[in-house]
């Protein structure tokens, strides 16, 4: 059914006024469920549905957006910190994607970002989230992620990506790669999805100044000391302040 | 993607620690009392501690967080009827588990001995943050005493504090533990400000200088691992404690070293350890 867009009377009639977010949810190709009359709670409801569905993904690509990414992160960080369960967070960022706007123009530009899009939602689990992060940069959350397997997904998205020509019109086709960084969630410990976020950005600085086009997975906390660590530690004299 | 869930109350949007805590609502500060190594003094810093801060007149809660191996019984020679133990299994409320210590200052006792708090599961580490999060609010300094080692244990205490307190002494195998235990919180919590105590010290200056050999192995080591972000990470040195023949004794009758004679050095010591941990 289509909801009429002029004068919506939900409840108390005009106090509602409903003709934005009715022209949105169109625009969005929004499904009204069959025999539900305009106004009623559940035409109401099937419409707040379809406003939260809308304010929680990215318009361009139609993944989850930043402020989804960020409920979904939250509520990880609390089911890693009850179960224990190793989850990763990968950033993906796209290399000298600048150049492809410059090159050949901004909607060129978008459509890698779609295309980008469609490869990161295919190489992942239903279980995962994938979301624009902002500009050229995306994140996924893997809940359930043992390290190794950690590390096999980021090289698969890498690859996939490598492999993927994207068609830009007139002919045209261009390849990008793209350069990963991941952090685990601490396993057994209280943490915080900013610091979380920014363990998996280190990583990704590291992978774009090793040369880009490779992913960077955070090394699990090592309490050895090396040798030299002990060297330093102890070998210099250490009470030539005292003397 | 799924309906998104209801947003956490108990995270702040920058939340960086003492998360379990909770945000917003005015709340007694959480410090983590740590070494690495066992036997440095780790219990008896925290005890005496919280009896200096007590005098300057903060409702303070020591929280024997050393779950499988406590002992702040032994050292406060108290005797408790009920633990952390009886909280976590329903047998008493939290109100009837805190108890007055010598000192003027409260604790919440684990009780020694209780393995099955050896291994983290997921109870008790639920158990555990819903404890701090309801005594917080009524203290305005909490430490958290946790057990030697690195353990899961250790460093999951040490996750529900606001800030660190790493306890070392001159010692080559406890300033190596110190170093390690501040390798993994830099790197595995992003600690950054890590405050630290120099224990048993036969040299005036001697905890200054271990400090900075300390600060110079993480600049050259650690901090490359954690650079690029945020502030530098800085061991903040709060003081050293003279080894004191005064301290063995007060120890040996399990009295606190702050009441039964105040005026030894390892006891002064102690009060301006308080004063700038206050500051």
């Amino acid at each position: 059914m289509r909801a009429k867009t002029d004068s919506p009377t939900a409840g108390s009639g005009s106090s509602l006024r409903l003709g934005t977010a009715l022209l949105l949810l169109q625009q969005a190709g929004h499904v009204w469920p069959a025999g539900v009359q305009a106004g009623s709670v559940a035409w109401l409801q099937s419409a707040i549905d379809g406003l939260c569905e809308l304010s929680s993904r990215d318009a361009l690509t139609g993944l989850a957006n930043r402020r989804q990414f960020e409920l979904t992160l939250a509520s990880e960080i609390d089911r890693v910190a009850r179960t224990g369960e190793p989850a990763l967070v990968l950033m993906v960022d796209i290399d000298h994607f600048k150049a492809i706007n410059d090159a050949h123009g901004h909607p060129a530009g978008d459509l890698v970002l779609k295309a980008i899009a469609q490869v990161l939602g295919d190489c992942i689990r239903p279980m995962d989230t994938v979301a624009r992060f902002g500009g050229e940069e995306f994140a996924v959350i893997l809940p359930n992620c043992p390290p190794l397997f950690g590390q096999a997904v980021a090289e698969r998205i890498r690859l996939k990506i490598q492999e993927r020509s994207v068609s830009i019109g007139g002919g045209m086709e261009v390849c990008v790669t793209v350069s990963l960084g991941g952090a685990h969630a601490p396993q057994w410990v209280r943490s915080s999805p900013t610091l979380w976020v920014e363990r998996a950005d280190q990583q990704l600085y590291r992978a774009k100044s090793e040369g880009r086009n490779r992913a960077c997975l955070e090394q699990p906390p090592s309490s050895l000391v090396s040798p030299e660590e002990k060297g330093l530690l102890f070998g210099t004299s250490r009470f030539q302040d005292l003397t | 993607m799924n309906t998104p869930a209801a947003p956490n109350p108990a995270r702040g949007a920058a939340a960086g620690h003492g998360a379990a805590a909770g945000h917003g609502a005015a709340r007694g500060r959480i410090t983590a009392v740590t070494s690495g190594k066992g036997g440095v003094g780790k219990t008896f810093l925290s005890a005496n501690l919280a009896a200096a801060l007590a005098a300057r007149g903060d409702r303070v809660l020591v929280l024997d967080a050393d779950l499988g191996l406590a002992n702040l019984d032994v050292v406060l020679n108290l005797e408790p009827k009920l633990t952390l133990h009886d909280v976590f299994t329903n047998r008493c409320t939290l109100d009837q588990a805190i108890l007055e210590a010598p000192g003027g200052f409260s604790v919440l006792l684990a009780g020694s001995g209780l393995v099955e708090y050896s291994r983290l599961t997921p109870d008790v580490r639920e158990q555990l943050e819903r404890v701090i999060r309801t005594v917080a609010p009524r203290f305005d300094r909490i430490l958290l005493d946790t057990g030697a080692g690195i353990s899961d244990v250790v460093l999951y205490a040490v996750s529900l504090a606001d800030e660190v307190l790493v306890l070392a002494t001159p010692e080559p195998t406890s300033m190596t533990d110190a170093y390690a235990t501040i390798k993994v919180l830099a790197t595995q919590q992003r600690r950054r400000a890590i405050r630290l105590v120099v224990n048993q010290v036969s040299q005036a200056g001697e905890g200054r200088a271990i400090r900075n050999q300390l600060q110079l192995v993480i600049d050259r080591f650690v901090v490359p691992q954690v650079e690029a972000t945020g502030e530098p990470l800085v061991l903040d040195f709060l003081g050293e404690i003279p080894t004191d023949a005064n301290v063995r004794e007060t120890v040996q009758k399990r009295r606190l070293l702050l009441e039964a004679m105040p005026g030894t050095a390892a006891a002064q010591a102690i009060v301006g350890i308080a004063e700038r941990l206050a500051r």
